[in-house]
């Protein structure tokens, strides 16, 4: 094969780039719109659940007096509550992260499974005082309000 | 008085990069100013100076922990080791960028030191736009973040560093980082003044490409760090999140590593001129996309910290400013750069350029997947894009890149015909089914891992080709650096998948004395007490693991609390053999008094930060070669003048 003229060669060059940018930014909107991972609060879970066994992400905040440790000593079940007093039971083998509490907000990765209960492979928690997951940035905020809303006596 | 000598040497040296700026910029615009175009290079030289002064008066406040500085008092304690003090100075939003405006001002000042390839105009507005670059930083820090700010009263205390972040691996992370992105912020500076000055030449490369290569080295052993950092810190067991932070690292590696290889083309064979004026302002936009991601608070991460909105919206601006300046000067000039030499497609050239544009398409796909939550949170959609999105998107364009990088380097410049090395390409597609076909029959693997394990064993061979038939004393250093940085690609590539393809975990609550297994480990809990350390107290496991019944090792993982900030870490306890690690994590007590205790077995995952540290090692070798016949030709031109000036003497 003989040296391209140099018209062409740019010609090839600037095909090629464009058709690989191009390819790459139709295969990522198309992989995109169909990420599994979907983030859902309880109250979106009830009224809509997704299909059992899909990865999804569950929200929201961890009920008081719910955390309760089976006799494997490793699995954990709560309850995640919603704004709306809405709750999904949660099933969790493994660590906790450090700062995992009744009344804090959480994500838990994983998928719903038969009978309701949400099989969490992942809990995210807040990790420091700089990380909130991002899906419960508003959350401490919620809870804010309903705690000042019932315990502030004489607010219409 | 040191914290107010500091901030009047930050002005001075804003001051100079002004006039560097604009002295720059009209010594290139007119000729007749160029009189005054020699005060350029000492501008650059001494505000290099002065800034490393500022930088020098801040690790002082840092170390003697001067609580009337609010910046010491707000990320600092007098109870801290010293390291971390130190550390501390640049643990932190202010401290971080006057680190990158020192070592902005401190390159500006070497390239007005050592640089004479260029010609002088070229130089002039070089340097001038690198004054640009930086007088936006600097205003950044005097006008939004100013690190010397006293407090009204000083603080009794200080706040403490995040404990995470108190780690020595950590405490040398992002400075290495911000060596690589401000290597690209040089390397932005010579693509826009070769740009003004339409010198798109080799000399132009030749200057340019020792900063991309020592940029891509500090790119890649931060990122190699931070990987091995996240594994045993976080207590996860993983080593890559596609978390928004890492992501930011990995986007201007990407596109460094593409202008790497484009310049090495325009020095070499004085071809892809345009394509590497791009990269060069790409490869800068990318490291700015990642700051104003990190520091903008606007996606959140494990690992972002100091993050405010109102530093993102001014970040976003310098963004618009230098991206959108670049590009437009980019845009005017582009077609009145000359045509580079010729190639064919089936070439080294058209090799690097296929591997090119490979990259850059896995470059939009991490950009396009780190952006779009952002994207959909504009409307009130919340979505987490992970690793289902990442790996196999990713591996659709990593694959053909795989495959052209075993066999590229062996084809000759200019023209070749792929048949001529039929051989080895035969000998890399063997490999490579040959271990798909062993895998995939012997083992249980998914499809991804699979291929990771063969195209990593198949480019390791194809990688060492290029040394055959060479004298292996005489082949020079560049060409051993290439060998070295694919071949690391290669063993990297091989620990991912191993360690996707074959780690064992075992969750288990385990009473003192009692034992669990994991793949060929016995683990025995001996007993669980408490430990203090200079700042933290903790709860430290001794467990005595034994690998198929040899000599057991002692692990001590803790769960540490730290109480300035109160915080509790997972310190993780390892242990290395030469065919992989043991991960132990300890938790929480379980209400009848066992110990949660979590461990993983992952065979050969330690060949992931190997090869990450073999890459780094292969770009420095290039670089020292690079210097080295730099120094020589250097040497040889003064030689040929003096010769000259003799012969023109003695007539």
């Amino acid at each position: 094969m003989s040296a391209l003229k140099p018209k062409h060669q740019r010609l090839v060059l600037v095909v090629l780039a464009l058709v690989a940018l191009i390819g790459a930014g139709l295969l990522a909107a198309y992989a995109l719109r169909n990420q599994a991972s979907y983030f859902y609060l309880p109250e979106q879970m009830l009224a809509n659940p997704p299909e059992i066994g899909q990865a999804v992400r569950l929200g929201g905040m961890v009920e008081q007096d719910s955390i309760e440790t089976a006799a494997d000593g490793v699995t954990l079940t709560f309850a995640v509550t919603g704004n709306d007093g809405s709750r999904v039971p949660v099933r969790f083998s493994g660590i906790a992260p450090d700062l995992f509490v009744e009344g804090s907000g959480v994500v838990a990765e994983g998928r719903l499974g038969p009978g309701g209960v949400f099989l969490a492979d992942n809990l995210l928690a807040k990790h420091d005082e700089n990380y909130v997951p991002r899906e419960l940035q508003d959350m401490d905020q919620h809870q804010a309000a309903q705690m000042a809303e019932e315990t502030t006596v004489g607010l219409e | 008085m040191i914290a107010e000598l500091g901030l009047a040497a930050l002005w001075l040296a804003a001051a100079l990069a002004a006039l560097q700026m604009a002295v720059g910029f009209m010594a290139v615009r007119n000729e007749r100013a160029s009189e005054l175009a020699g005060l350029i290079r000492p501008a650059a030289i001494v505000q290099g100076v002065l800034v490393a002064l500022s930088f020098a008066m801040l690790v002082w406040l840092f170390a003697v922990t001067d609580l009337s500085v609010k910046l010491v008092a707000s990320n600092s304690h007098s109870m801290k080791p010293l390291v971390f003090k130190l550390s501390g100075t640049w643990g932190n939003h202010e401290g971080s960028m006057l680190l990158w405006v020192t070592v902005m001002g401190l390159a500006g000042a070497l390239i007005a030191l050592v640089e004479r390839r260029l010609p002088e105009r070229t130089m002039n507005a070089t340097l001038a736009a690198q004054g640009v670059v930086s007088l936006g930083f600097y205003a950044f820090l005097l006008l939004s973040s100013n690190p010397f700010e006293r407090l009204p009263t000083p603080a009794a205390e200080g706040m403490g560093l995040n404990p995470l972040l108190q780690d020595i691996g950590l405490a040398f992370h992002p400075p290495t980082l911000y060596l690589g992105y401000v290597g690209l912020s040089v390397a932005f500076s010579f693509a826009v003044g070769a740009l003004l000055t339409r010198q798109v030449t080799p000399d132009f490369a030749r200057a340019m490409r020792p900063w991309v290569l020592g940029a891509w080295v500090m790119l890649t052993v931060g990122i190699t760090a931070g990987s091995y950092w996240a594994y045993y810190e976080l207590g996860w067991g993983g080593w890559w999140f596609w978390d928004p932070v890492e992501n930011a690292s990995l986007m201007p590696w990407l596109a460094a590593t593409a202008l790497l290889h484009s310049a090495s083309v325009l020095a070499s064979r004085d071809a892809l001129r345009t394509w590497t004026i791009m990269l060069g302002v790409v490869a800068f936009s990318m490291s700015m996309v990642g700051t104003f991601l990190v520091r903008s608070g606007i996606l959140t991460s494990v690992h972002a910290f100091a993050v405010d909105p109102e530093r993102g919206t001014f970040i976003l601006v310098l963004l618009g400013i230098f991206i959108g300046g670049a590009l437009l000067l980019f845009a005017l000039r582009a077609n009145t750069i000359s045509e580079g030499e010729r190639f064919a497609l089936a070439s080294r050239e058209g090799a690097l350029v296929f591997n090119n544009v490979m990259l850059s398409a896995i470059l939009a796909i991490v950009l396009l997947g780190t952006l779009y939550p952002l994207l959909t949170e504009a409307f009130d959609v919340r979505v987490s894009v992970g690793p289902p999105y990442f790996n196999p998107v990713g591996a659709i364009f990593v694959i053909p890149m795989l495959a052209v990088m075993a066999v590229g380097p062996l084809l000759r410049w200019r023209q070749d015909r792929v048949d001529r090395i039929g051989r080895e390409i035969a000998l890399f597609a063997a490999l490579v089914l040959a271990a798909l076909v062993l895998f995939g029959l012997l083992a249980d693997i998914a499809l991804l891992p699979l291929l990771g394990l063969a195209f990593g064993l198949g480019l390791a061979v194809a990688s060492l080709l290029p040394l055959r038939r060479r004298k292996l004393g005489r082949t020079p250093l560049a060409t051993w650096g290439m060998v070295i940085a694919h071949f690391g690609i290669a063993v990297a590539l091989i620990g991912m998948a191993s360690e996707s393809a074959f780690t064992k975990e075992r969750l288990a609550a385990v009473a003192e004395g009692d034992s669990a297994t994991v793949g060929p480990w016995t683990i025995v809990l001996q007993g669980v007490e408490p430990v203090a350390g200079p700042n933290w107290t903790a709860i430290q496991g001794r467990l005595a693991a034994s690998y198929d019944g040899d000599e057991p090792d002692i692990l001590t993982p803790q769960s540490r609390n730290f109480w300035a900030p109160p915080q509790q870490t997972t310190e993780s306890a390892l242990v290395t053999r030469w065919n992989g690690q043991l991960y132990a994590v300890i938790g929480d007590r379980a209400p009848d008094g066992r110990w949660q205790v979590r461990l993983w077995w992952k065979p050969f995952v330690p060949l992931i930060w190997y090869g990450g540290l073999l890459v780094a090692l292969g770009g420095v070798l290039a670089l020292l070669g690079r210097l080295l016949s730099d120094l020589r030709h250097r040497r040889l031109a003064v030689r040929i003048a003096e010769r000259r000036a003799d012969r023109e003497a003695i007539a």
